[in-house]
């Protein structure tokens, strides 16, 4: 990727100023693993999430990708604050929210709210649809009583349901209409951030599409940020505009579309793009060549070092196991954390990461030589970056 | 999907028909509730509805009693020394047996056994029902928080349920019946005698028989904890309070419904036990139980008089028990087979 990319220019938040909606910094969570018996001693943590940064913009959308157990749905549920992060901080609308309490937390309910994954589990089903809709206008004492009603009727319409509906139980209805009430009453509050987690997978193809839309025209309605949670590729490429990969708990690469689409830099990215099939491959008769990742994700209790990709990575070096490798700016908005990143067929045979850690091919340190400070550390994107195939850092010129 | 829908929306073109009519002009499949369903499984449960009306047969005899008493139907206190003869014994078959006096009448003062059997359905079903209550309310709400809030708050809960659980009740009722009745006439002002023992056994049959409730409850509440609903309710900024009795107890009512009619025979049988032991209300005031209890004197000679109010008992107890175990069967298809 060059300077002279024409990338649509996204509001560049290194530069102008003005504060994203989400910025979330080093963000980690560890759930406790207890010794069963009597005295539960804490034997060890699920590493569920470890350290991980980004940044969503008002009106923007990120999508988390990843396979099961990567800790993306641990992400969702960490922004929106149904768990407390072990370490990190979250930065909503300037205002650090990891460590808020209960109390301080219900304001926010308004302007932070969540899709579900099962339609059949997030509804309440012995609740109407009309009080699972109206319930956050009424615990939050938004509108008076007369009016919850109307506005009940209002969402109900938005989302494409009948609004005389309203009276009706959620057995009543069909698994899309079911998500259409649950994305009716997260926008009930009308909130600047929704996490959609999984918002599709659990509906038939033909009626993800409607609810895909459905988004996204709410998404451009009311310019709500969005940070979507998904494993299905395709489902995120059609949905945002900047996606993040995860793998056991970390982001190994992040960027925008057609840098994470079309130039995957690292060999976990790539691996997970060749397995999603392709409508076009197809058409031409042919397929991509499947990499096929040999083993098991590792357990998150007892991560592997270094890289955590490293056990099944084919282009694995001493270096991998010895230093991990930092979340790199390597194009104007994309970030890799690889010791060989480059596009698939052109990973390079030397760590490209060594000279800025200061250390050699082996990942022992070079005396003389320190590593490069705030490495990989940064939630956004900065002008300048490190330039791969170049060797050098490059300057965004257009910024 | 039949609104109006506004042309100028930009969602327009999302708009679904999910649940039109169906094109054979059989009209909308209308799905039937999981309530719907198991109330359709009920009814055609034979033994459950048997066992239904004897509970509203039992029920409608303890409402109406007092009514008839107070209308000079039933008269449970009126002695008839002229129908016993020197031995104090009922004249006549079948223990007294008459048109004036369907079940015969008392060995000893003569009283109406219809009458006494009649009147004392209604102090045995309202002791129990009482205590029913007390004990539900309790195991429920504790059932909820142990469940809901887990951690030391679910430790200290388990910790008393088997405390509870491990206390010799029956022994305790007898030996404090004094010193705590005593306590409630003088302490709380409730009046002596009747109520004061009522009041006791109330509230002893409540407090010990929570346990059972409570850990039902606790087990379906951990279940239901992980559903997104409850999360949702969180996401909405949700007080403990309404998550735990506006979001989850809706879904509790089935278990509950079930352990109400599998408690309350236990304390039918309980305060029959209780009035056996002069420890429930006493004399001349009837119960199944202290009428069980006066019959057992007569038993060789009467055995009519005993087997009314036994009969009695068991016809409750069983009825009841069954009605339970029907109504799980409804409400839960999958278990208990």
């Amino acid at each position: 990727m060059t300077m002279t990319d024409a990338a649509p220019t996204g509001p560049s938040t290194a530069t102008d100023g003005s504060a994203p909606l989400l910025d979330v910094r080093d963000l980690q969570m560890y759930f406790p693993v207890k010794s069963s018996g009597l005295i539960r001693r804490t034997v060890g943590h699920v590493q569920a999430v470890d350290g991980i940064s980004f940044q969503i913009e008002s009106g923007g959308s990120l999508g988390l990708v990843g396979e099961s157990g990567c800790g993306k749905s641990t992400t969702g549920r960490l922004v929106t604050r149904l768990y407390k992060p072990t370490d990190g901080s979250i930065h909503f609308e300037g205002r650090d929210i990891a460590g808020l309490g209960p109390r301080q937390l219900k304001p926010l309910r308004r302007d932070i709210q969540m899709i579900f994954q099962d339609p059949y589990g997030s509804l309440n089903p012995r609740h109407t649809v009309g009080r699972i809709i109206g319930t956050p206008l009424e615990i939050h004492d938004v509108v008076p009583k007369k009016q919850v009603l109307p506005r009940v009727q209002e969402l109900l319409e938005i989302v494409g349901l009948n609004p005389e509906h309203y009276n009706r139980y959620p057995h009543e209805f069909s698994g899309g209409q079911r998500q259409r009430i649950g994305i009716a009453r997260a926008l009930t509050l009308q909130p600047k951030l929704l996490v959609a987690d999984e918002p599709v997978s659990a509906l038939d193809v033909s009626i993800q599409a409607q609810v895909i839309n459905l988004l996204q025209d709410i998404q451009r309605e009311f310019n709500i940020g969005f940070l979507f949670v998904a494993h299905d590729l395709a489902v995120v490429r059609h949905f945002c505009p900047e996606i993040a990969v995860m793998y056991l708990g970390k982001i190994v690469e992040i960027g925008e579309r057609d840098a994470i689409y079309q130039h995957a830099n690292h060999p976990y990215t790539q691996a997970l793009l060749s397995a999603a099939p392709d409508v076009k491959q197809a058409a031409i008769g042919g397929r991509r060549e499947r990499i096929q990742l040999q083993g098991d994700v590792p357990s998150p209790i007892n991560p592997p070092s270094g890289c955590r990709f490293r056990t099944r990575c084919s282009y694995a070096q001493d270096i991998c196991a010895a230093v991990e490798p930092p979340l790199l700016q390597i194009g104007r908005r994309h970030k890799v954390a690889c010791h060989f990143a480059g596009e698939i067929g052109h990973h390079p045979a030397e760590p490209v990461t060594a000279p800025l850690l200061g250390v050699d091919r082996h990942g022992d340190r070079v005396p003389g030589t320190d590593p490069t400070p705030g490495l990989g550390t940064d939630s956004g994107y900065s002008d300048t970056w490190y330039d791969f195939p170049g060797r050098r850092m490059v300057r965004d010129e257009s910024a | 999907m039949t609104a109006p829908l506004t042309p100028e929306s930009a969602l327009e073109s999302h708009f679904v028909d999910e649940d039109q009519p169906e094109p054979d002009g059989s009209g909308p499949i209308v799905s039937k509730s999981p309530g719907q369903l198991a109330r359709a499984r009920f009814l055609k449960d034979k033994l459950s509805m048997v066992a239904l009306v004897i509970v509203v047969l039992y029920v409608l005899a303890a409402i109406s009693a007092p009514l008839l008493v107070k209308v000079g139907f039933l008269d449970p206190y009126a002695t008839n020394q002229d129908l016993l003869n020197e031995f104090q014994l009922p004249i006549g078959a079948w223990g007294g047996i008459s048109g004036d006096h369907w079940l015969g009448v008392e060995p000893g003062v003569g009283r109406d056994v219809l009458s006494r059997v009649w009147y004392g359905i209604s102090f045995s079903l309202a002791i129990s029902l009482t205590a029913t209550v007390i004990a539900v309310l309790i195991g429920v709400s504790l059932g909820i928080v142990s469940g809901a809030s887990g951690g030391w708050v679910d430790a200290i809960i388990g910790r008393a349920i088997d405390l509870t659980l491990a206390f010799p009740q029956t022994l305790m009722l007898l030996a404090l019946s004094t010193v705590a009745v005593a306590f409630i006439t003088e302490t709380l002002g409730v009046p002596e005698g009747n109520p004061a023992q009522a009041l006791y056994v109330v509230t002893v049959l409540g407090l010990f028989g929570w346990t059972g409730v409570a850990r039902i409850v606790r087990g379906q509440v951990l279940s239901l904890r992980e559903r997104e609903f409850v999360a949702a309710s969180q996401m909405m900024g949700a007080s403990k309070f309404r998550l735990y009795f506006r979001e989850i107890l809706p879904n509790l009512w089935a278990p509950i419904l079930v352990t109400f009619t599998l408690i309350m025979p236990a304390f039918v049988s309980a305060e029959a036990a209780l009035a056996f032991l002069q420890v429930s209300i006493k004399q001349p005031t009837p119960t199944l139980g202290n009428v069980l209890s006066d019959s057992l004197r007569f038993a060789e000679n009467d055995p009519v008089y005993f087997f009314v109010p036994a009969i009695l008992i068991a016809l409750i107890v069983v009825s009841f028990n069954l009605l339970g175990d029907g109504l799980r069967d409804a409400l839960d298809p999958k278990g208990h087979q």
